[in-house]
């Protein structure tokens, strides 16, 4: 479904991404983990077309994504909840879930999503007219999350989802993108949390300093001596 | 001074101040999106007097008719404007589209006075706006009351677009977060295109009711109504639209008043209105009602 072969980035002078290569097959979710800096970020912007790659190419459904706007590449059916979740301070819960389904410019179906992500997140109907900014980190993710489902994306692209969230939370978001996959969606995962990303994912692929170092599928990754050392904290 | 012409100076005042709260509008949503005082925009409200001018003297339209086609038209030059001389720096460092309006400005300015010619022209007003009435043994001219009353329609038509509508919400999405916003596939240049449209209309409109109170038009008529109703959106904290309608109100109501009580210092309204701006900028940075921490001009 999304293809990368060799994409090279840069920030002015800062190689960031060195070379990779990677794939998100239709109806799986792919994990991406690595240390801080590693460019898991990087990588998800480069897909969406926040920054350009110098080299490589990326495709989506057939289709390359070079050169690409944002927002014809969002319309193309990607959709990513951005690190931080990047939630409008200023809108209301409402707002912020209407915006969502700007990408897929679709009035008529707007109230359904609405129901399905209320479901999901039965908080968030609590809290409809609540602004964005006075939500908790954890309401504030769900949110991020809910506005994306919004554009009923084929391909789900999360970076970092649990960060900052109480270990209890982070259990219901890795069930909230079970139920999602469930429902047909691909999902490209980026997390520090590696083992709950391991465990829940059908691949994945673990990052250093903008090369691939491994890649295997989550539970050859999670036997890994080397992961289990360097980014599961396991000393055996 | 006696009560009537107390009031009579209250009326004027709320009339000045509507008319500058137009003008700020426009000033507080460009900054809003794209952080950029659009130095062009009191050349647009004189473009916007200019157009009606002509629709009735060259063409004959009906008043109401030169009003609403002028008004659409310096709307599509707002949106020029925006085209030819801010788009194309939008990744250019800040200061470039500010330098870049700059001379927008003087160059509009410049082509109004080879176009138009330099002599002020007498501004036909309709006599549907010229008739004197009796309010309580007030005379007043019927204008006093029509820019306050339009004022408050416009106002509450901006807010239906900016709270109720798609290109509203996106609007309000890209005055925060504008990477976010194009995560959502928000056409960030049509937002802005739409933006400037509005603000410029608002500013025509401003152009027209100024110039049936002065009522002489001239191609620099632009630069201290646009000045003082940037002074208005400083101060009502820029960025915030109701905060652009209170310093706009203020500053009329204020400028009138001095001009009232003080007429010996009357040499002294234009200077009143910076002076105003600093005092309350001392104590309060970001304006009235502006966000505190957000990055002032
Ligand atoms: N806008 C930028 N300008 C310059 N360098 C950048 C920029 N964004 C990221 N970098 C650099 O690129 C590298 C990769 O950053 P990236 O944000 O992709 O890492 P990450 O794997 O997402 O890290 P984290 O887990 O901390 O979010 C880092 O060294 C970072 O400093
Ligand atoms: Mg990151």
């Amino acid at each position: 479904m999304l293809q990368l072969n060799d994409v090279h980035v840069y920030y002015g002078g800062i190689y960031a991404i060195k070379g990779i290569s990677f794939a998100v097959p239709k109806g799986k979710i792919v994990s991406l983990i690595g240390a801080n800096g590693a460019g898991k970020s990087t990588i998800l912007r480069s897909i969406v077309g926040l920054v350009q790659p110098r080299s490589g190419s990326i495709t989506f459904q057939g289709e390359n994504l070079q050169g690409k706007r944002t927002d014809r590449i969002v319309k193309s059916g990607i959709t990513m909840v951005p690190e931080g979740r990047r939630i409008f301070p200023n809108l209301t819960v409402k707002e912020n879930l209407r915006l969502g389904a700007f990408p897929r410019d679709n009035d008529g179906a707007m109230a359904e999503d609405l129901n399905w992500v209320y479901e999901l997140f039965p908080r968030l109907k609590e809290r409809e007219w609540q602004k964005g900014g006075t939500l908790s980190g954890g309401e504030q993710q769900m949110l991020a999350v809910g506005r994306a489902l919004m554009s009923r994306p084929s391909l789900l692209m999360m970076d970092e989802p649990s960060l900052g969230l109480a270990p209890k939370l982070v259990q219901e978001i890795f069930e909230i993108i079970k139920q999602i996959h469930k429902q047909g969606v691909t999902i490209l995962l980026i997390e520090q949390n590696a083992l709950a990303a391991l465990r829940i994912c059908d691949y994945g692929y673990v990052l250093e300093t903008g090369s691939i170092i491994m890649h295997g599928t989550g539970q050859e990754l999670l036997q890994h001596q080397g992961v289990r050392r360097a980014y599961l904290g396991i000393a055996e | 001074m006696n009560l009537q012409m107390f009031l009579q100076n209250l009326a004027n005042g709320v009339s000045l101040g509507t008319l500058y709260a137009l003008i700020a509008c426009g000033y507080t949503m460009v900054y809003g999106i794209l952080r950029l005082i659009n130095f062009a925009h009191g050349e647009i409200f004189m473009l916007g007097a200019y157009f009606i001018y002509y629709n009735i003297l060259l063409f004959a339209l009906p008043w109401w008719l030169a009003f609403l086609i002028a008004v659409g038209a310096t709307g599509l030059v707002g949106v020029a404007v925006d085209w030819i001389a801010y788009k194309p720096l939008r990744d250019a460092p800040r200061i470039s589209a500010l330098i870049s309006a700059i001379g927008v400005s003087f160059f509009v300015q410049n082509l109004g006075l080879v176009v138009f010619g330099g002599r002020p022209k007498p501004f036909p007003v309709p006599a549907f706006f010229s008739q004197m009435v009796n309010v309580g043994g007030v005379r007043i001219m019927s204008l006093t009351f029509f820019i306050p009353i339009l004022a408050i329609v416009l106002f509450l038509i901006l807010s239906f677009l900016i709270y109720r509508t798609k290109p509203g919400l996106a609007m309000r999405a890209i005055s925060k977060d504008i990477e976010t916003a194009r995560l959502m596939a928000v056409d960030i240049n049509k937002t802005i295109a739409f933006t400037f449209a509005i603000g410029s209309i608002l500013a025509a409109a401003g152009g027209a009711m100024w110039a049936m109170r002065y009522p002489q038009i001239n191609p620099m008529m632009g630069t201290m109504p646009g000045l003082k109703a940037f002074i208005a959106a400083v101060l009502g904290g820029i960025g915030s639209i109701p905060g652009a309608m209170l310093g706009g109100l203020l500053i009329g109501l204020l400028e009138i008043m001095f001009v009232a009580f003080l007429p010996a210092l009357s040499g002294y309204r234009d200077a009143l209105s910076f002076i105003v701006l600093i005092l309350i900028l001392l104590v309060r940075p970001s304006g009235f009602l502006g966000e505190k921490g957000e990055e002032k001009v």
